[in-house]
Order: C-alpha cells, then structure tokens, then sequence
C-alpha cells in the first residue's frame, strides 16, 4: 500500500478543522455554547425594577418569549436615542471599516471569533441603522451593508453586546475616536426594552435599587462586615480603629464598591482603608446607605446609571458631610467622573475637595466634589505624611493591572504607581503595549464576570494573561496589583487559569502592610495573615 | 534516515503546521495571526507559533523524556484551544496535523521503502505520544474551569459565611 494514500488525520478524526462557514457574517448566526454566555435576568429582578418583559427564559432556547412587536419596540428605540444621543447617530454613520480596531480587543485577540472584532460588534447594529434609518440602505438592502433586525439578528446582539465588557480599548485605537462602548451600551439599552438582559448585571442592580449594595446586604449586616474587618486589623496590628458609620457632620463620606466588603482579596484593601484612616485620624464615615460605589446602571442603561447613582450625592447632602472619597474601583469611577455630576448634579452643598492632612485642594475634583482614593494617598506620600516600612511588602513582586475605566476613562494612571513605588521594593511593569491607555481588560468587567461566562472570560483574559507570564518569567513576579473590585474577582480567576503562581490584590492592602501605625504591636503578619518573612528561607 | 531529511525540511513541515493550525480559526482571524507579529499583540498566534517548533524538535529528537519546555509549549497551545469554540477533537486534532505534514514533506519514491516507513511510523507515535499527553493537559485545564467556578460562587460570600459561622458557633474552615 502506497503511504500517500493513507487516511488523512482530518478523515480519519470527522473534525471540522479547516472549515471556517463559507456563508458572510450576516448570515452566521450566534450559537449558545454552555461557558461562553450569561444566564438571562430573573423575573423577579426586572419585575423589582419595573422593567419590561419579567419571565423565564434562556438563551439556549428556541422561543425567547418575546413580545409580539418586539421589532417594532426595538427600532422604534433605536429612533429615540438617535435623536437622543448625537454620538450614537455620528458613530453609526462615520466608521469607514479601516479596521484599526479590528485586532484590538481582548475577546477577539482570544478566540478568534471575528464578530468579537470593535467594527464588527458595531455593525451588527450598524447593519440594522442602514436597513431603516438610511436611504441608501431601504434601496440598496443588503448591498448597502443593510440588514433587516430578525430574530436571530436579535439572538446575535444579545450574545455580542453581552460579550463586550466596555473597556474601550478599541476607542484608543480609533481614527475617527468612535467609541464603541458606548455602541455597546445602546445595544444594551434596547435589548432591555423587550427584557433581553443577564442576571449577573441585574440582580445587583434590583439589590442596589432596594438595598444601596449589589448583594443586598440591610445596614446592620453591612456594620457587622466592618466591625469583622476591625477584629482583624486589631488582632494583627494591636490597634482597634475608629470605625465611623452613618456621622452626620463629618468632613468625607467615604464610598467604595461593596464587592470589598465581602470577598478576598478585596477584603485587606478594605481592612487597608480602615488603618490608613485611623493612623490619619480622620474625619469621615461610612454609609450603609450609599453603601456601594459600583454602579451596575452603567451595564444596563443611562437612566439606571442615574437612578443607582443617586444615592451618593443624596447621603452627601444628609449627613452633611463636605466631600466624597472614593475607594479604589473600575468602573465607579467612570460613572463618577463622566456621569455623576451631569445625572445628579450640581452638588453645589458640597465643597471643593481639599485634604485636611496636607492642605492640597483636589481642583480636578471640583465639580464631582468627589477625590479617588489613589489621588489623596499619593498626595499624603508626596508630602511626607505616612510613615511607611516597603520592606513589610518584600516578599511580594508585583506588577500593576491597569483597571480600564480608571486609566481609559479618568486618565489614572500616575497616581496608582506612585502609591505602588513608595510602599513595595519589588515592582515590575508590563509590556507597554497592554498597560495604561492600552491596558488589556480583565474579561470580566460590564457584568460578565460571573461563573457561567468562564470560557469566555478566560478568552478574554488571555491577552493580559499573557503580558503578565512575561514578567512572571523575567522578575518573578508574584503579584497583580489592580484598583477595580470587579478586577479583583476576574483577576483572580485569570491566574488561576492562566498564571496559577500570581495573587492578585487592591493597593492599598500592601499601603497598609507597609504602614507604620502609632502605637502598633510588632507586626508578624501581613493583612491576610500570612508571615511578613520568608519564613522557609529563615529556617 | 528519514529524520535528516525531515530536519533539512523543518522550516517548511513547521511553516505547513502552523498553517494548518491556524486555519482552524475563521479567515479574519488565521490572517491576523499570521501577520501581527508582537507577541502581546496576537498572543494565540505567538503561542502557535513557538509552540509547533517546540513540539517538532521533540518528535525528531527520540528523546523518550517530556522536557518541562516541551510540556510548557504544548500547554500553552492546549490551555487556549480548550476555552475556545473547539469540541475537544477539534481543540486537540492539531498534534495529529502534523502526521499530514510530514507525509507530505517525504518524497512518494522514498516511501515505497520499507525501512523509511518504519521510521515514519516511530515518528508517527511519537506525535500520537504528544496527542495523548495533550488530553492530559486539556482534561486539567476543564477540570480547572469547573473547580475556578465552584470557587468563585464560594468566595463571593466567604466573608459573610465565615462571620455567621463564628457567631452561631459552626465550624468555618473551608
């Protein structure tokens, strides 16, 4: 027997290895694969939030159990925030596919599925705008690039505007500075007007809407969470810290995202807020009230970004305090600095931000009213106020995860690395082209960071996955640093799978290791009760 | 010997394999992966890249020994393709690609020598070898993705389990 005429292992296995579909994009429609998408919202959430088409459903179905006029809801939606919102309407017109953006995303970058490409994620709903808001598409249909909006065009936004965690990484990269987050998020906006939305989005925000947090913890729970993390600060530091909450007349309300309240790592850069307030002797307060610094409404539509939102500057103004700190946080800060004010505004009850430790006034603050908590640190550390011991962090590498919306949305990228060199002796960047403005996202920010979704957010995570094992093997590094609580939960499932030697933490968890506090035992451990010392090294 | 030759052909057989590996992603995809050439840029196409090198040099070597690069290249191509769209046949079915691109490389004359077809089928287990190892890994990295989301859904609410069981006195080691 000749060998060429063997089988060929393509034969012989029946797989689909050099089968890419022969038909184009528009006529490929989504598959739900189990791993890589999100379970769809509770009835009970939608219903608690007055949103439109509360049943059971799931995405793997045939019937979604939509309403009859789903389409005509839908565009006539679409008409609404074209007129509504002048960037929406210019980037569904000027985008010139010159496919800059094309190879930018992480989801694209990680599974190679072309939808998941900036310009093609937009087209799909740039398909529909030719179809039925432009001349040229109702005369040319297809040929014009126009698309009429079926069902399955439907399943396909649901599937890619849900696979797209708004990190505008793509927006950098863009000529014409379109935008395609926020494509994503009218894409978003109209599939929850016929109830297409995923539970992991909107059951923080029906806990928020009735509770303040995204797990809907009531107050005394929420009291009992901090009085925990104070046990645990006294028992490794000796020192049991003021833990102001609800104080009417305090100088700062202090507002954070919950998910530190509740889950390591989050938890030390919590416990770390705690003992850098005390050791400054502080004027400030929780809240059980404006309890949560994430805002979910950012995932959902700009109308629940207001509704969540409004709870800050409503507690600012009942407990009269004169600003607002803000913890370290991803996507807060981005409804902070670009929505808040605007949604909320104007809190003219509030004053501009200065620090009644070194006197600074936070001028770039002076319209939110609101300072990140990286900004006043750095500014304590720059004017000699903290008395640090870097050495306490020794046996931590790190390197620092630059969290999308603060560095690509409020240009933070400064002030956490400062923070970073004057507390660790150990600190290595990244390759330049995944930090700072063209940092690579977690994969699991926008709300997709829930445990059905994994496949898809180890896809995602891949590119920063990558960036981070090349400083892993050249200055074994042992820590990603990163200031999103949303960071802290993803990343921390991205070294799992992809650097399992890495742990991941918030900053000021390694701010309060290295702090030295007045009246402190000698400290033998750091905040998670691990040795300060390599202790196998001393044996 | 059949190696020699195979080893003058490498730079040919290992330019075959990445190709046919990265034909198993769509069009838009496999051309963006053969061009951008920063490794942080296009990560899946750099890991395919080293990766395929690696595993050729091990196939030809004989070495019956899975050096910890080896194993770290392979891993690398088999921890991507098994969170991507691929059935398991289709995220492990790149390893017996290059059976095809090594038959394809030999001559058809020399292969109607026996002595040559009885090393390309050592060869051949040598890559069925890599196969079997490669379900190793893959089987860990699925493994990995159920345990990662049994954790998740446990550590969300560590804190508040722990602080209950304190307080109701129930024992709150994990």
């Amino acid at each position: 027997m000749d060998l060429h005429d063997l089988p060929k292992p393509q034969d012989l296995m029946d797989i689909d290895l050099n089968k890419p579909p022969e038909t184009g994009w528009m006529n490929n429609p989504a598959v739900f694969k189990d791993g890589t998408y999100s379970y769809p919202a509770a009835g009970k959430n939608l219903k608690i939030l007055g949103m439109p088409n509360p049943r059971q459903w799931a995405p793997a179905d045939e019937d979604w159990k939509l309403p009859e006029n789903w389409q005509e809801i839908i565009l006539k939606g679409m008409k609404e925030r074209l007129e509504k919102y002048r960037s929406f309407r210019l980037f569904m017109d000027i985008c010139v596919r010159c496919g800059a953006c094309a190879d930018k995303c992480h989801f694209f970058i990680g599974s190679g599925d072309p939808k998941n490409m900036p310009v093609l994620r937009a087209e799909l709903i740039r398909s529909v705008y030719r179809n039925d808001f432009t001349l040229l598409g109702k005369m040319l249909g297809r040929f014009g690039g126009g698309r009429e909006l079926t069902i399955d065009v439907l399943k396909e936004w649901f599937y890619y505007f849900f696979q797209c965690t708004e990190c505008r990484r793509c927006s950098v990269f863009c000529p014409y500075g379109i935008d395609t987050a926020e494509v994503t998020m009218i894409g978003r906006e109209l599939l929850n007007l016929v109830g297409l939305n995923i539970n992991w989005v909107i059951e923080p925000v029906a806990n928020c809407y009735r509770y303040g947090n995204h797990l809907g913890i009531p107050p005394h729970g929420l009291l009992d969470m901090w009085e925990f993390m104070a046990d645990d600060v006294e028992d490794i530091t000796g020192i049991k810290v003021n833990l102001p909450v609800n104080k009417k007349g305090a100088e700062i309300l202090f507002v954070t995202p919950s998910g530190d309240y509740f889950a390591d790592p989050g938890t030390y850069t919590c416990m770390g807020y705690m003992m850098l307030f005390h050791e400054l002797g502080l004027d400030y307060t929780w809240s059980t009230y404006a309890s949560e610094g994430g805002n979910f409404g950012l995932f959902t539509s700009h109308e629940m970004i207001k509704r969540l939102n409004a709870k800050i500057y409503a507690e600012a103004k009942r407990l009269g305090v004169k600003w607002i700190l803000g913890g370290e946080c991803g996507h807060m800060w981005r409804v902070v600095h670009q929505y808040m004010e605007t949604m909320n505004g104007p809190a003219d009850f509030l004053e501009e931000p200065v620090s009644p430790i070194t006197g600074t006034k936070f001028e770039n603050a002076k319209q939110t009213k609101m300072v990140h908590i990286t900004e006043f640190t750095s500014d304590l550390i720059k004017n000699g106020k903290l008395k640090l011991d870097p050495s306490r962090n020794d046996k931590i590498i790190a390197t620092y995860h630059d969290s999308c919306n603060p560095a690509r949305a409020a240009g933070l990228l400064e002030e956490p690395r400062y923070v970073i060199r004057n507390v660790t002796n150990n600190f290595y960047e990244m390759p330049e082209n995944t930090i700072r403005e063209q940092t690579f996202c977690c994969g699991g920010g926008a709300g997709l960071g829930n445990d059905e979704n994994i496949e898809m957010r180890m896809r995602g995570a891949f590119p920063r996955a990558s960036a981070l094992n090349h400083v892993v093997a050249k200055h074994d590094v042992n820590r990603l640093l990163c200031m999103c609580a949303i960071d802290r939960a993803t990343l921390t499932a991205l070294t799992h799978y992809w650097a399992p030697d890495v742990t991941v933490g918030g900053i000021h968890e390694l701010v309060a290791n290295a702090l030295v506090m007045n009246g402190e035992k000698e400290r033998t451990v750091d905040l998670r009760g691990e040795p300060l010392g390599d202790e196998e090294e001393d044996e | 010997m059949l190696v020699d030759l195979l080893l003058e052909n490498k730079k040919t057989i290992i330019k075959h394999w990445t190709d046919l590996t990265i034909d198993t992603y769509p069009p838009e995809a496999g051309s963006f992966m053969r061009n951008q050439k920063n490794q942080f840029a296009n990560p899946v196409g750099a890991a395919i890249v080293n990766g395929v090198e690696a595993l050729f040099d091990w196939v030809m070597s004989g070495s019956k020994d899975y050096s910890p690069d080896v194993v770290r290249r392979l891993d690398d191509i088999v921890r991507i393709r098994a969170v991507q769209q691929f059935s398991a046949s289709d995220a492990l079915g790149f390893i017996f690609l290059l059976k095809k691109c090594l038959r394809e490389s030999i001559p058809e004359k020399m292969m109607k020598d026996q002595h040559f077809i009885v090393e390309l089928l050592k060869l051949e287990s040598r890559v069925d070898s890599l196969a079997l190892r490669s379900f190793d890994i893959y089987m860990k990295c699925r493994e990995k993705l159920f345990e990662m989301r049994a954790m998740e859904i446990r550590n969300r609410t560590s804190r508040i389990l722990e602080r209950a069981c304190m307080k109701y006195g129930a024992p709150h080691d994990w």
